[in-house]
């Protein structure tokens, strides 16, 4: 009951998903262990609640509501994370599925971006867009994350004259700061939006002190940029990596785990236990601009 | 005059240097350039060069590959004109791009499936090319021949006529491939255009054309009136038909695009002919870049001043062309909602050029002018006697045995 009424304040729009968790909840708690092997991944948490017993101190955590809550789908997602890092990186394919009827437009992915990335001015890898629909009182608004596709067949790569951007075996498409000689030819082709240039600008350049946090070096790809003139990443097309970096140290993108409404969701998507296959069989799926076949690796959720 | 000319190319020069310094010392911020539209001024101006260059190639190797003779007398002022017009290209871009230093990894490591890359060796063929073509031609024109047991006469241009076949396929291939490199981007509808290519080898003749005509006409005044009269008459023939064939292809563009609905369709077509910058459009192009220059060449009595700067006009009129070609085609956003979605300086999907973008184009003119006046001063083209100069009339209307003219 916790966990239903628990449920249906934190998200009362979707009661279709919720009706369909409680039922499997329901179900898995009548099973027994060894069945629940073959059910989806974080049925695990689930089943642990008895198992753990009502006074350790683990239950304290495990009592919490157990299914579609924020915290245990981070959980599973990071298990999910965990069990693809384990593979080798060309049976990786990393993909996001973004459920648009659980954005708020809190922008929270944004700012997160900007903030683990050191995003300058005029750099931004998600934006949220927006739109209204209808006239008051009937009126709807609507918000779509837009992060870098990741696409399977990327014209920003196709593009690029000297492979500074490709697609690594994982699908992350990524950028070689180093070689990008700053033509910004991909920036051109990419019909997404997706990337952005470098220019060099400083949010505080124009105060008496240029802090300098905004020169502390980025982590991108795993490696330190620290933002200095003539330096990469200054002068480069820059853009999302999916954390390429957090996803290495076994972290979830920052936009994922900062998503207030728990939106995003993200994973691998050869592991058919991951829950962002389970997201991409459910309905009203759709890509951007699919027209074009650039298969984006992120999808959205109507 | 000649000594104003330089001072004038050298003020130029220097002026623009201050863009150039800025470029390097605030970096890119100088620019109006954007994440959003990040192609602006810089670039079309290096597509202008590109195609001047390529233009003025095409017409002045004419006398190789046709044996129009009325060119012969302007053709080693061509190739002058087309190498300064090259790097003048290649220095627009290179200060265009985020770090130069690295760009000899096109060479190292080129993706062959990028435009760009293709464009980056065309260029270099080309120009080693010119600079063959320019080591021939003095040669043959100052000297005897330093191989005299071969079977060349002194004179006799045939590795420069092999070069010339050659250069010319390289300049169709980049003049062309400059369209392909804005019409294989799918992601902008407005240059995603299969005919593009051959709208861009138009443009490049037609501005190139117009060029020479200035280039013999006014800078180019000490050869002999008859030679000029001669040259200008059938330049301006041949630049009025690429013109009208240019714009042509330009009505055909602007009257479909006008029933597009999309607004990344509609939007670049829109903002071309109404938007806030309409008056490059029948401004720059149309008046001072089409009309007033064809009418002053249509005339019969025209003197080769006069036609001269109505080539400086059409030449000023295709940098029109070629901003409404790039900045457009970039202003339109990949959703509508994109712009709104984060505001900060550089995510405006607006343009506006810098002053010292300004400076840098000025710059880069003035460098094209400068390589050019040196050129012409100090390489070694011995001025040829005058009774050489002047073609025999058989060979004018014959055009034949080209190869043996001065033997
Ligand atoms: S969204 Fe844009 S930047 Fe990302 S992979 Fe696709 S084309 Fe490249
Ligand atoms: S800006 Fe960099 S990554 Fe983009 S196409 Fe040019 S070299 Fe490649």
């Amino acid at each position: 009951m916790v966990d239903k009424e628990g449920r249906e304040i934190r998200e009362p729009v979707s009661r279709r998903e919720f009706l369909v968790k409680t039922a499997t909840s329901m179900v898995l708690g009548a099973v027994t262990l060894g069945a629940l092997s073959r059910t989806p991944a974080y049925a695990g948490d689930t089943a642990a609640v008895p198992a753990a017993g009502s006074d350790s101190r683990a239950t304290a955590v495990k009592e919490w509501p157990v299914n579609g809550d924020w915290e245990n789908r981070i959980r599973r997602l990071e298990q999910d994370l965990e069990r693809a890092l384990g593979k080798p990186v060309e049976q990786r394919k990393w993909g996001m599925v973004i459920d648009l009827r659980r954005c708020v437009g809190c922008r929270a992915c944004t700012v997160a971006c900007k903030a683990e990335n050191h995003l300058p001015p005029g750099v931004v890898y998600r934006p949220v867009m927006e739109e209204e629909r209808g006239t008051y009182p009937e009126v709807q608004r609507r918000f779509l994350p837009r992060p870098c596709m990741h696409c399977e067949k990327p014209p920003c790569v196709a593009v690029c004259p000297v492979k500074a951007t490709y697609k690594r075996p994982d699908g992350i498409v990524a950028i070689d700061y180093n070689r990008c000689i700053g033509c910004r030819y991909c920036l051109a082709a990419c019909p997404y939006g997706a990337r952005s240039f470098d220019s060099g600008r400083f949010y505080t350049q124009d105060t008496p002190l240029l802090e300098p946090y905004e020169s502390e070096p980025a982590l991108e790809y795993g490696k330190q940029w620290p933002r200095q003139k003539g330096r990469s990443p200054i002068g480069n097309a820059r853009k999302c990596t999916f954390c390429l970096h957090r996803l290495q140290a076994g972290q979830l993108p920052a936009c994922v785990t900062t998503c207030l409404g728990g939106a995003t969701c993200f994973g691998d998507l050869n592991d058919p236990r991951s829950m962002v296959r389970e997201w991409l069989a459910r309905e009203g799926l759709m890509r951007l601009k699919e027209e074009l076949g650039t298969e984006p690796q992120v999808y959205y959720l109507t | 005059m000649k000594k104003i000319s330089w001072i004038i190319t050298i003020a130029a020069l220097l002026v623009g240097a201050i863009g150039v310094y800025q470029y390097l010392v605030f970096g890119e911020q100088a620019a109006g350039y954007s994440s959003a539209v990040p192609w602006g001024l810089g670039v079309a101006t290096y597509m202008l060069a590109s195609g001047l260059s390529a233009g003025i190639y095409l017409l002045t190797s004419l006398v190789y590959i046709c044996g129009v003779k009325e060119l012969e007398p302007f053709r080693q002022v061509g190739l002058v004109a087309a190498l300064s017009a090259l790097l003048a290209a290649l220095v627009a871009i290179g200060l265009d791009l985020g770090h130069l230093g690295r760009a000899w990894r096109i060479f190292i490591s080129p993706n062959p499936h990028s435009p760009m890359a293709w464009m980056v060796w065309l260029y270099t063929i080309y120009f080693l090319l010119l600079i063959l073509q320019l080591y021939f031609d003095s040669r043959g024109d100052s000297a005897p021949a330093p191989d005299a047991g071969t079977t060349e006469i002194p004179g006799d241009k045939r590795p420069g006529r092999y070069l010339a076949i050659t250069g010319v396929l390289v300049a169709l291939a980049f003049s062309g491939g400059l369209g392909a490199l804005l019409g294989v981007v799918q992601a902008r509808p407005y240059w995603s255009n299969p005919l593009l290519p051959v709208m861009f080898l138009v443009a490049a003749l037609a501005s190139g054309s117009a060029l020479l005509i200035f280039v013999v006409a006014v800078v180019n005044p000490d050869q002999q009136d008859e030679e000029t009269g001669r040259a200008i008459n059938l330049l301006a023939r041949i630049v009025v038909g690429l013109l009208v064939f240019y714009l042509l292809f330009e009505l055909a563009e602007m009257l479909l695009g006008s029933y597009y609905l999309s607004p990344s369709h509609a939007l670049p077509y829109q903002l071309i002919l109404t938007g806030p910058n309409w008056w490059i459009f029948w401004v720059v192009h149309l008046v001072v870049g089409a009309l007033i220059p064809v009418l002053l060449l249509v005339r019969g009595n025209i003197t080769a001043k006069t036609a001269g700067w109505a080539g400086f006009l059409i030449t000023l009129g295709f940098l029109g062309v070629r901003y409404n070609i790039v900045v457009p085609g970039l202003l339109a956003p990949p959703f509508t909602a994109l712009p709104s979605a984060y505001s900060e300086p550089g995510l405006a999907y607006t343009y506006v050029p810098t002053l010292n973008e300004w400076l840098v184009v000025l710059f880069v003119l003035a460098l094209g002018v400068f390589i050019f006046k040196l050129g012409i001063e100090y390489l070694p083209f011995s001025r040829r006697p005058d009774n050489a100069v002047t073609p025999p009339a058989h060979h004018v209307e014959t055009g034949a045995d080209l190869s043996r003219r001065y033997s």
